[in-house]
């Protein structure tokens, strides 16, 4: 029996606003707010509300036998919640039916595979948790931005515990292979593969309402004919597409929603059924290895990541982001958390692609920018305000491995001195509660050794007990006296701070605009 | 086939973009094989590219009879043609003009260049016109810019062939809208007689079909393309320099747009400093342009050279980490494809004809200075981005060759004669 599996994309990228190299240092507020509203409203109206709707009703009128799946990103899940937070409701409700499975990928749609394995893993983290958050579901199949795939991709998707990947059915890769199987990674065998089906998705997002085309107007009996008569050992029909193709790149007037509720009804018919990327992991058995060694995707007609990082500007973006990479996560500012998160969409690079061939016509589409120069301008004027603001948390000279110890033991010595005040606070209770009758002091000497500040008078009883922190201060005098090159670091970082703090009303406006939407 | 082709300019004696676009296209042309033409300028100084095209001097042709021997001709004007041709060109003399103003050899005087009585040179030369049209067989017309639309008709006239006018320029370009009607005039008299028209890019195109009232289908565009420089040119040495350079190179006019680089300057240098900015030639908006740079305080950062020429072009392009052509009307505009032949990454307004065939530059309306700033300040302190365009601008431009121009315009011959 044959299986259909459906999943769809939905990322929006958090544009820039027209930033000028005035604004390096003086603006950082990076984002066009009116921008991305009237986008990613006008994309919901038409497309994903009336698009879930549609699901919904599938879902609904065929018993639980549809089944799709979805891979949201989390800066559209951002915008989304902001801009149009019915879309999340309507997205709980299809999560409710169970028939909706949900991928993981990289909080941003970031390219951090390629480049960051640490910050990759922490991305699809953050991903997975948001998911979990709105939906409730730990994601169990991973999907690359743009399924963007290579052998160490696999290993790392595989070591964070993802029984499934999903990537491009890319003919230089399949070679007289078809993507109509289940694979499994060549680097992680136990890492099931889903191979998308090029010709068949883009039969439906990008050729439907095409009247050029030879099997134009298509119709859910003939689509389904045509997988029907697929020989009878290719099982799995990997159905990948943004779902903007619903509404928005084939218009409603296009029959496209008709089409889709009447496919369930065919399928049936020739007893083809519908499953979730983990049911297919679950129940289908791969049929070879899969080797992959330079990055394949699902862009352009090189199937590789050239759209990306295929010229010198954004090979220099890419490298500029990313060297940021180790010392931002030593940062705790949520802003520059934000804003790292942000910049590092796939989109921005994507707009400053040179490519002038008909690839080129499809990147110009998308992009809000005159040219690829445009963008790299535009992007690179905001990498140098972020920059400094990134050296303006800790002093540039200190390497990344000492600032990382130094804070270490900032953030021990935190933890250790909350844990001395807690047990001070326990201690201080138990006297409390010992001293109902009298209390009289040997205050003068007592105090003075403990670490407290208060002169709260110990009683003489509790007076053993009570030196047990006084004995502990041995050990705790040793990261003390390390305390010298962090008490350096505190002193240089004295300036800066009072610097972050004058900007902090500056700061406000901004950050509530952000939430304002 | 042969081709009768009047031009004003030809290297190595230009006064500006007309004589190397005509040169560049007649040895195109001549690349593309099996073409014979004769190139007619009003004074040859006998330096002149000689093997892919014959010229024929307007000064040296007679148009009324004078008796003088082989030797006489020889002497006088043997370096800049061959007797024989003065002789067949007196044989075709065909009416008497001898009440005009003419010297020992019967030929009329010519300057050669923009004097102020040019609309007495024109209708010289198209009386001369009248004469080599008679003389040289030829299978088709082909006229360079304004100047030569008369001598064109009359050859046309005369012969029977059909017409082909290139439009390097029109009067709005020239003159932002401000148009001569003497030289509306003799453009418009000149469209209307052309069996087809020749435009160096779709912005004249239009000027042409709108403003001049012609019908589409007679007009095509056949964009310039440029010579590959010399190594000696390429090899260049330039004294080294430790600040950025930003150069406009061009007439400082109106039409060029000087006051949005001044502009732009003036924006990158809040931000800024070791930066020097260029104003390399001459015009009548030049002082204007120091006042102006003056005013803005930032005439310590601006320079200008004054008028360059041949290899003084060149040196300034090499010393260049950016070049700028801000013009607000250019039909063409050759001078950023130089400055890309030479590596120099280039900012180019969206109004002019080149902007239509480049990918590997950048494009702002010309009014925009900030986008211009935006981007001088993007070349020079990026270096992915000069790299960038220096790299694959060098590569685009050295595939846009005369010869793939020179082809479409032996297509439209074909046409014409087939027709």
């Amino acid at each position: 029996m044959k299986s259909i599996c459906f999943y769809f994309q939905i990322h929006q990228p958090f544009r820039l606003k027209t930033y000028r190299f005035f604004d390096i240092g003086n603006d950082h507020y990076y984002y066009d707010d009116f921008a991305n509203d009237d986008i990613i409203t006008r994309i919901a109206q038409r497309s994903y509300l009336p698009a879930n709707e549609m699901l919904l009703d599938m879902i609904k009128a065929n018993g639980k036998k549809f089944k799709v799946a979805f891979s949201i990103s989390g800066t559209a899940l951002e915008q989304l919640e902001q801009y149009v937070p019915e879309f999340i409701d309507s997205m709980k409700d299809l999560a409710d039916t169970g028939c909706v499975e949900f991928l993981s990928e990289t909080y941003a749609h970031s390219l951090s595979s390629l480049v960051d394995p640490e910050e990759f893993i922490a991305q699809v983290k953050a991903h997975d948790e948001k998911i979990y958050q709105l939906f409730g579901q730990r994601p169990k199949v991973f999907r690359n931005t743009e399924l963007i795939y290579n052998d160490d991709i696999a290993a790392m998707v595989a070591s964070m515990g993802f029984k499934g990947a999903i990537t491009d059915g890319a003919k230089h890769i399949l070679g007289w292979k078809s993507p109509n199987y289940l694979y499994k990674a060549a680097s992680a065998p136990k890492l099931r593969l889903l191979l998308k089906n090029s010709k068949l998705s883009d039969d439906i997002s990008f050729r439907f309402s095409n009247p050029e085309w030879a099997a134009y107007p298509l119709t859910a009996d003939k689509y389904i004919n045509w997988i029907a008569t697929l020989p009878d050992e290719e099982m799995l029909i990997n159905l990948f597409m943004n779902y903007e193709t619903f509404g928005e790149l084939q218009p409603r007037e296009s029959g496209i929603f008709e089409f889709m509720k009447a496919l369930p009804r065919f399928a049936a018919e020739h007893g083809i059924e519908f499953m979730t990327p983990s049911e297919v992991v679950s129940k289908m058995k791969p049929v070879s290895e899969l080797s992959v060694m330079h990055p394949i995707s699902w862009a352009d007609e090189a199937r590789d990541t050239s759209a990306w990082m295929g010229n010198i500007l954004q090979e220099e973006a890419v490298n500029k982001l990313y060297c940021l990479g180790e010392r931002i996560r030593l940062i705790q500012d949520k802003r520059i958390r934000q804003d790292w998160n942000y910049l590092q969409a796939s989109d921005h690079f994507y707009y400053m692609c040179t490519k002038h061939s008909s690839d080129g016509s499809v990147h110009s589409h998308y992009s809000p920018y005159d040219s690829p120069y445009a963008a790299f301008t535009n992007y690179m004027n905001v990498l140098s305000d972020f920059l400094i603001r990134v050296r303006e948390q800790f002093p540039e000279e200190i390497e990344n491995e000492e600032l990382n110890a130094l804070l270490l033991t900032i953030r021990n010595q935190e933890h250790e001195i909350e844990e001395l005040n807690r047990e001070v606070e326990l201690l201080r209770k138990n006297i409390v509660m010992d001293t109902t009758g009298d209390f009289v002091p040997k205050v003068e000497e007592e105090p003075k050794e403990e670490p407290k500040p208060t002169e709260k008078p110990e009683p003489k009883p509790k007076k053993a007990p009570a030196k047990k922190p006084a004995e502990k201060k041995t050990p705790a005098k040793k990261p003390a006296e390390k305390k010298a090159p962090a008490k350096k670091l505190a002193e240089k970082k004295a300036p800066v701070k009072k610097a972050t703090e004058k900007k902090a009303p500056a700061k406000k406006p901004a950050a509530k605009k952000t939430t304002k939407k | 086939m042969k081709a009768l082709m009047f031009g004003w300019e030809f290297p190595p004696h230009i006064l500006g973009g007309l004589g190397t676009a005509s040169f560049g296209l007649t040895k195109g042309m001549a690349q593309c094989g099996d073409m014979d033409i004769t190139f007619v300028i009003p004074k040859p100084w006998g330096d002149e590219p000689k093997d892919f095209a014959r010229i024929i001097g307007a000064n040296t042709t007679p148009v009324a009879w004078r008796d003088v021997n082989w030797d006489y001709v020889e002497g006088r004007i043997g370096k800049v043609l061959d007797p024989q041709t003065y002789y067949d060109l007196r044989d075709h003399i065909y009416s008497d003009f001898n009440y005009m103003n003419t010297n020992d050899l019967g030929c009329i005087e010519f300057s050669g260049r923009y004097p102020d009585n040019l609309l007495e040179e024109i209708n010289n030369y198209s009386i001369v016109a009248g004469v080599i049209a008679r003389t040289v067989e030829c299978d088709v017309i082909h006229s360079h810019d304004w100047l030569t639309y008369p001598a064109g008709i009359h050859a046309k006239q005369v012969t029977g062939k059909p017409l082909v006018i290139h439009v390097h320029a029109t009067d709005f370009d020239r003159s932002r809208g401000n148009v001569n009607p003497t030289v509306f005039g003799i453009e418009k008299d000149g469209m209307n007689n052309a069996d087809h028209i020749i435009t160096v890019s779709d912005l004249t195109r239009k000027t042409v079909i709108e403003k001049y009232g012609i019908s589409p289908d007679k007009v095509t565009t056949v964009h310039n393309a440029v010579e590959p420089l010399s190594q000696e040119l390429l090899d260049l040495e330039v004294p080294p320099k430790h600040e950025k350079v930003v150069t406009f190179l061009g007439r400082i006019t109106m039409q060029k747009g000087p006051e949005y680089f001044v502009d732009a300057a003036w924006q990158v240098l809040q931000k800024v400093r070791n930066v020097q900015f260029v104003m390399a030639g001459s015009g009548d908006m030049m002082e204007k342009m120091i006042r102006l740079a003056a005013r803005r305080h930032i005439a310590g950062r601006f320079h200008f050279t004054g008028f360059l020429k041949g290899k003084q072009v060149y040196e300034m392009l090499k010393a260049s980490d950016v070049y700028i052509m801000p013009s607000v009307s250019e039909p063409f505009g050759i001078s950023p494809l130089e400055a890309m032949q030479m590596g120099v990454p280039s900012i180019i307004s969206k109004q002019s004809g080149c902007a239509e065939i480049l990918n590997n530059v950048i494009k702002v309306d010309y009014w925009d200075t900030n986008a211009i700033a935006d981007a001088i300040y993007s070349i020079i302190k990026y270096p992915a981005m000069y790299n960038q365009l220096r790299e694959q601008g060098l590569e685009e431009v050295n595939q846009i060759t005369w010869d793939k121009a020179g082809a479409k315009v032996i297509d439209i011959y074909k046409r014409l004669i087939n027709r």
